[in-house]
């Protein structure tokens, strides 16, 4: 007896096989000449500079970090939306106050910047004249 | 269902679901894939006063073909410093990714590939496989742009996932099912029937609902717009910038199977917005089949409005990425963390309420 998800199963390995059947045929008929450029990495056309694998912005980990946490919260809200109706109006502020928690959480996150992809801040200089010798100073 | 038809055909449940799961990939995602490579460059090229591919076939119609054909041709190259198990199976992780989602989409009453009570969910959830194979193609590639590329559209991905789900969270809180053919049967009848006019109930509160489901939609759009890395969202591909972000170093086949993963996954996210609020297969108007008495045309018909809605949506895509510039990452970000989610947020618990009446 095939389940639901062994009929998945079969859906996950149809695609499988279809990619490598799809690369190997075309094995067969393509030129294979590789060279020395060929094989180089691309930075279009130059001699690539350095290894890639070097650190990145942090906001990316910050950004996987939050999705992580609504992620779960989110997997909890579903069976409660699939039964709240059963248990009236009791059953929707229960699901309000964890979302409620869930957007305190959010709002703490936004105040402390957590949001905001990194951009240059402008700060102008502030000019202040010396009021015994009269010139211009610039204050950091 | 077509399951138990070949089943009763071949007598095994093994051939009947390896012949079922082979439908969707060669009568439609393939012919579709062909078809929407056209169209997208037919319609740019219309929308810039351009005429587009006209020498192979009738205004150039089988310009992906001779593509294909080409593509076939390729000389596969690994460069020395990729990795080279991780740089294969990236594109068998994204393409497996997405035609996974497939199983879960109900293309007629007649055709779901697997009757899953969780549907929405498992799409949800199978396609973070996608995001692991966009991240695998970038790092084994060792290259900036694609390493760039991936990142960006991990974190792309993974951020507009929380106000997709919302937004299917309410769908689920007001018709209580995550099963997509339920969904579909639920919004039978005609137009008026479909979850953007409020859904199948009759009263005040689909009149309430409808303005919030306006907006839902919309959030849906948006997010999905995002999932599948299209411009005004394509920052992780942005060709003036990173190339061709995360698959700048395929070439060949496995270039070819990206592709073919992003142009299903239009349909995938297509298809799930009009399950969701469009009434999935059902037709608008009502069906000529049971009009003449001919059951049998029923599910052609689903087949075609189905059609007709999700290339609709693959076509507003296509408008909207030759009208609208590209964001940039902060923009991006904003975009989906300040705006989307709080707005996903009120709608989920106004949406609540309402429900309660």
């Amino acid at each position: 007896m095939l389940t639901d998800f062994g009929r998945i199963f079969a859906f996950m390995l149809i695609a499988v096989v279809f990619v490598v059947i799809a690369v190997l045929a075309a094995k067969f008929i393509r030129p294979s000449r590789p060279s020395k450029e060929k094989l180089m990495t691309y930075e279009c056309g130059e001699d690539p500079i350095g290894s890639p694998w070097v650190k990145f912005n942090i906001r990316f980990y910050v950004v996987a970090l939050i999705f992580l946490i609504f992620d779960v919260e989110i997997v909890l809200l579903i069976p409660w939306a699939l039964v709240y109706k059963e248990f009236g109006f009791g059953g929707f502020l229960i699901g309000a106050i964890f979302l409620f928690l869930l957007g305190l959480g959010m709002a703490y996150e936004w105040r402390k910047g957590d949001l905001e992809w990194v951009k240059p801040k402008v700060i102008p200089p502030v000019l202040k004249k010396n009021p015994v010798t009269n010139e211009v100073e610039v204050q950091a | 269902m077509t399951y138990d038809f070949f089943y009763k055909l071949f007598g095994s449940q093994v051939i009947a679901a390896i012949i079922q799961s082979l439908l969707p990939l060669f009568v439609f995602i393939l012919p579709f894939a062909l078809f929407a490579v056209w169209l997208e460059r037919k319609v740019s090229a219309h929308m810039q006063d351009r005429l587009g591919p006209m020498r192979v076939g009738w205004h150039g119609w089988l310009q992906t073909v001779a593509d294909i054909l080409k593509l076939i041709q390729k000389e596969d190259i690994i460069a020395t410093a990729n990795d080279k198990p991780l740089f294969n199976l990236a594109p068998v992780l994204v393409f497996v990714g997405t035609y996974a989602a497939f199983a879960a989409i109900p293309f007629t009453s007649a055709f779901i590939g697997s009757n899953l009570d969780l549907g929405v969910f498992f799409i949800v959830a199978v396609s973070g496989f996608v995001v692991a194979g966009i991240l695998m193609a970038g790092w084994a590639s060792n290259n900036k742009y694609s390493l760039l590329g991936a990142m960006r559209s991990a974190a792309q991905i993974i951020s507009y996932e929380i106000p997709t789900v919302m937004v299917i969270i309410t769908i689920v809180m007001i018709t209580g099912t995550l099963n997509l053919n339920t969904l579909s049967q639920l919004q039978t009848g005609h137009f008026w029937n479909w979850m953007i006019f409020g859904g199948p109930v009759f009263g005040v509160s689909k009149f309430l609902m409808i303005p919030f489901m306006i907006i839902s939609f919309g959030i849906i759009y948006i997010s999905t717009l995002a999932e599948v890395n299209r411009t005004p969202f394509d920052i992780p591909e942005a060709e003036s910038e990173l190339v061709s972000g995360y698959h700048t170093e395929y070439s060949g086949m496995k270039f070819a199977m990206f592709f073919l993963a992003e142009y299903a996954n239009m349909f995938a996210v297509s298809a799930i917005v009009t399950a969701l609020f469009f009434g999935g297969y059902q037709s608008p108007i009502g069906y000529i089949g049971h009009l003449l008495g001919l059951p049998w045309l029923v599910p052609i018909e689903q087949l075609f409005w189905f059609t007709a809605k999700g290339l609709f949506f693959v076509f507003v895509q296509m408008w909207l990425r030759w009208t609208l510039p590209r964001l940039r990452v902060d923009q991006l970000m904003t975009a989906c963390w300040k705006y989307l989610i709080p707005i996903a947020f009120a709608d989920l618990i106004i949406i609540g309420l309402i429900t309660l009446i």
